[in-house]
């Protein structure tokens, strides 16, 4: 879903970027998880677009899906592959670099330049492996609070995501109310229902059944890459909407005939296993079977995000897809519901598209509209808007 | 202030009404285009209802909040009294459960300005007792299959309405084409528009 788009973003791109990396939790003041475990020594992977102001007041924390990274947008020396959001990042695009500073932070747990459980654990010297501590999406965010104060910033103007992404912008709220000044949670939820913990599950059995790997010690043999390509194939239907699918590969075959073989006969069939092989390059096993349990434990709802009795100044910014099956909007008006209840200023969107859960990566249009208009709104208020005004 | 000619005259009156720096709940906002000037000059802090996308897309280019929501279902988890005055504009006419609608607006609102166009003006009952034919009025453009309408009141129903349930009217202003209506609105006002509070 990310092809066809480099000459399109050429013009207005951020250009060549590097990923950075802070690290903390040193000797004496390690992090302490959720769970009570400690972490030692945490690198956190970051990319920074834009530049940061004076006072510091137009800093936007953009946060990852899933099997995301820090990578958002431009591209790195010598590669051609964009961010997954480029189209939303750079000059003069919904988060416009001209006017902010956005950082993207990957999350500990993760396997792209982060502490995370293919890491060496400098106790050991060898990967962590199923030692690794579990990590909640509070232990995430709590991580990014690091990264927020190395660079001395005191309030964020905004910290957006969408799905998993979505959920740490909500624990930001939930965390850190007073440093975040406005929220656009995308293609979210409050808390992981039964059906998306049961996917998950199913994600993270086809994982563990791979003997390929040995109770997580693979790091010498090589990623269970069966199991981890099926996991992948099931994430990849859950994305997608019943429509989308039908617009994209409908019941056509790879060759002009059944096989009468278990050889990939639809197009379908060969995408679930390309899409599977491919993951397997960039992603780690563990990785992914501690991050989908870290968003199986979230669950933001009734006291979590705002206490009873106690309301927040952060604005929201809350959009949710109709085709979207996986995070449908139900509970994404959920979100809203309880904002209500709280008295927070918000504003809710259900966009049309029948991409399903993809679509916060791919309808650009009208989530540019809102998200721009939004930002604009929350660092400007009414005061200095020169344009735009009622005739 | 507002300028006159681009602002429909039942929003002008509404305008006039709301105070400045109170909270403010319109419900079918439409394009915000109530609530912006009301923003902007009167500095209320404004939350609207709309169903349709793309005028909460316009509402957000006006840098205002908006829940995209129907009317009915938009109301129950507000908490009591969250709102200085609930906005019911050109929207009470086409909501099936008036009855909830309002004494919700009322529980939730401290006033609630309920505005809608008036089914006895006079051209719309010649068009009836004359020619025979469903009102095509200003206020009441549509034409009988393509309304967005499901319920057709007068002023005098309305009023009658508000005694029964035991809704105190604080204001009623009665709409002309241009100006206000004085004498006999159920006859000669398009629209009217009523600031109710409980009991």
């Amino acid at each position: 879903m990310k092809k066809n788009k480099n000459e399109k973003t050429d013009t207005n791109s951020v250009g060549v970027v590097e990923t950075k990396f802070i690290v903390f939790a040193g000797p004496g003041e390690e992090f302490k998880c959720e769970s009570g475990d400690t972490l030692g020594l945490i690198t956190l992977a970051y990319e920074t677009y834009g530049a940061l102001n004076r006072d510091k007041t137009n800093a936007i924390l953009v946060l990852h899906a899933l099997s995301g990274d820090a990578h958002a947008a431009g591209v790195h020396a010598g590669q051609d592959d964009t961010g997954w959001w480029d189209e939303m990042i750079g000059p003069g695009k919904a988060f416009d670099t001209n006017r902010y500073f956005i950082i993207c932070s990957n999350v500990i747990g993760g396997c792209k330049g982060s502490t995370g459980p293919s890491s060496v654990n400098p106790a050991t010297g060898k990967p962590y492996a199923l030692e690794f501590p579990f990590i909640t999406v509070a232990d995430m965010v709590n991580a990014q609070r690091h990264l927020v104060d190395h660079f001395g910033i005191d309030t964020l103007l905004c910290v957006a995501g969408g799905s998993m992404g979505g959920m740490q912008v909500l624990q930001w709220v939930a965390s850190y109310p007073e440093r975040v000044k406005s929220a656009i949670p995308i293609a979210t939820t409050l808390k992981h229902s039964p059906q998306q913990i049961a996917f998950n599950e199913v994600i993270r059995q086809s994982i563990m059944a791979d003997p390929a790997w040995r109770e997580g010690n693979y790091y010498e043999y090589g990623q269970p890459e069966k199991g981890l390509s099926v996991a992948r194939m099931i994430g990849h239907i859950t994305f997608m909407s019943d429509q989308s699918m039908e617009e994209k590969f409908s019941r056509r075959l790879k060759n002009d005939k059944f096989s009468f073989g278990f050889d990939a006969d639809f197009e379908v069939e060969g995408y679930l296993r390309y899409r599977g092989a491919n993951f397997v390059k960039r992603f780690d096993a563990n990785s992914y079977l501690y991050i989908t349990k870290a968003i199986d434990y979230f669950d933001l709802s009734g006291a979590g995000l705002i206490p009873q009795g106690k309301t927040v100044s952060t604005r929201f910014l809350i959009i949710s897809f109709k085709s979207d099956w996986l995070y449908p909007p139900y509970q994404s008006q959920e979100i809203v519901r309880l904002l209500k209840r709280r008295h927070v200023d918000a504003t809710y969107c259900e966009l049309t598209s029948t991409y399903g859960h993809d679509a916060f990566l791919i309808e650009v249009e009208e989530q540019t509209t809102l998200i721009r208009h939004f930002l604009d709104k929350t660092f400007n208020g009414y005061q200095v808007r020169g344009h735009d005004r009622i005739r | 202030m507002i300028e006159s000619d681009n602002i429909s005259l039942d929003h002008r009156v509404i305008y006039s009404i709301v105070e400045e720096g109170s909270r403010v709940l319109d419900l079918g906002c439409g394009k915000g285009e109530l609530l912006y000037p009301l923003v902007r000059d009167k500095h209320v802090r404004a939350q609207g209802i709309e169903l349709d996308d793309k005028a909460i897309q316009e509402c957000v280019k006006k840098g205002l909040s908006v829940f995209h929501d129907d009317i009915e279902n938009s109301l129950p988890e507000f908490p009591d009294r969250s709102f200085d005055y609930v906005i019911l504009n050109q929207s009470m006419q086409q909501v099936k459960k008036v009855d909830d609608v309002i004494q919700e607006s009322l529980r939730i609102g401290n006033k609630v300005i309920v505005g809608f166009p008036n089914f006895a003006y006079i051209k719309s009952r010649f068009m009836l007792f004359f020619r025979g034919r469903a009102p095509i009025t200003g206020s009441l453009p549509y034409l009988w299959f393509d309304t967005p309408n499901v319920r057709f009141l007068s002023i005098t129903d309305f009023k009658n309405f508000c005694e029964e349930k035991k809704i105190r009217i604080v204001e009623a202003h009665f709409l002309g084409e241009n100006d206000v209506v004085r004498f006999f609105p159920n006859l000669f006002a398009l629209n009217a528009v009523f600031v109710l509070k409980n009991g």
